[in-house]
């Protein structure tokens, strides 16, 4: 599936990630990450998130993170919200 | 299984949530009804599922809050939380109806993942018509296992005043506790909302807990432990609780049905109480 409407979930707060989800101008998955956790967890959060939207069968999407030290368990649902809200 | 302490824990605050097991409440509920604005309702669901699937409870019991039949959100509630298996499910306005339809969709998710123990209800008494008519509601499922009375939306149902002082909850209050008892259910006392009011709060705890209340639901961490300190026996408690034992014990012993002690008569009632107080002070491990 590709994400041909944005949405959002999540929030700025502390131990939350805000999600962006928004169409991609070429058909494919990108991940932009800001995190204040990056330089320790960025590459995990990445691998995360692309786990999360490959379990949600989404095969194009710009994926916007802004992460304000996120457990796992949080991503995943904020992503899980954002596609959610996306495709409704 | 100790269940005094009902702590609310707002269902899409990732921080609450993560730090929900360190509290020490008995049990935790995590809210997907008032505490979750309109337009989170699915990502509170979504963060809640998460959070049973993926977070160590340890030994807390974990309960969640669905949306009330009248609204549009419960169903979905249901097929996220079902399949985590939480210790149960607790269903605000609380009415005969509401509870058989719940049970009837609830069962068919069970069959369909395969669940086989029946996810058990904590039911919340919180209008006139639910408060009225608690005995036919706890006699349309086996699944309850509570009933906790709600105060704030009993006293918005009845355009009353909420006090401080609780008169105005007074009948309400002694039905459901009084249903409970008769069906063998655990009642879970109102909410305090004046979190910082701590002598009020006492005094709260100890009027349920003189009605029959077993446990009582916190809205604030730091309600916790004043929770465990009333609902604990006290020592004297305790004492005489052993001195009526060892009384009866004696009796026994001597073929003599009915005895005294300290000047009163002692039948099977007190034997009943001083047997179920000493039964909660093991459990605390107040005494060996």
């Amino acid at each position: 599936m590709k994400i041909i409407k944005p949405a959002q979930a999540g929030t700025l707060e502390s131990n939350d990630i805000y999600v962006q989800v928004l169409p991609h101008p070429q058909n494919k998955i990108e991940i932009s990450l800001k995190s204040i956790v990056e330089k320790q967890f960025g590459k995990q959060i990445l691998s995360l998130a692309t786990e999360t939207l490959k379990s949600l069968d989404i095969t194009a999407c710009l994926l916007i993170l802004e992460d304000k030290g996120a457990l796992d368990y949080t991503i995943k649902a904020r992503i899980e919200s954002a596609v959610k809200r996306s495709l409704c | 299984m100790l269940r005094r302490s009902f702590l609310f824990i707002p269902g899409n605050n990732p921080t609450m949530l993560l730090s929900s097991n360190i509290l020490g409440a008995d049990c935790l509920i995590l809210d997907l009804e008032d505490a979750v604005a309109i337009n989170q309702k699915d990502s509170a669901r979504i963060l809640v599922k998460e959070a049973l699937q993926t977070l160590d409870f340890s030994d807390t019991e974990v309960f969640v809050r669905i949306n009330p039949v009248t609204s549009m959100f419960w169903q979905e509630d249901c097929l996220a939380i079902i399949p985590c298996k939480p210790s149960g499910i607790v269903i605000p306005k609380a009415t005969q109806d509401a509870v058989e339809t719940i049970e009837n969709f609830i069962k068919d998710i069970e069959n369909q993942e395969e669940i086989h123990c029946q996810t058990p209800f904590i039911l919340i008494a919180e209008s006139a018509y639910g408060v009225e008519t608690i005995v036919e509601v706890l006699r349309s499922s086996q699944r309850i296992v509570a009933v906790l009375f709600g105060a704030e939306d009993f006293t918005a149902d009845m355009a009353i005043a909420r006090t401080s002082e609780g008169f105005e909850i007074q009948y309400a209050r002694s039905k459901i506790a009084v249903a409970c008892k008769a069906f063998s259910v655990l009642a879970i006392d109102t909410p305090y909302v004046d979190i910082e009011n701590f002598a009020g709060f006492n005094q709260d705890i100890l009027r349920g807990k003189a009605l029959g209340y077993k446990g009582k639901a916190c809205i604030n961490p730091r309600q916790i432990e004043a929770v465990h300190q009333q609902f604990a026996p006290t020592q004297v408690e305790i004492d005489e609780a052993i001195a009526i034992l060892e009384e009866k014990e004696r009796a026994f012993k001597e073929g003599i049905g009915v005895f005294s002690y300290r000047g009163k008569m002692i039948d099977q009632p007190i034997i009943t109480r001083a047997e179920t107080v000493l039964n909660l002070a093991r459990k605390l491990r107040l005494i060996p």
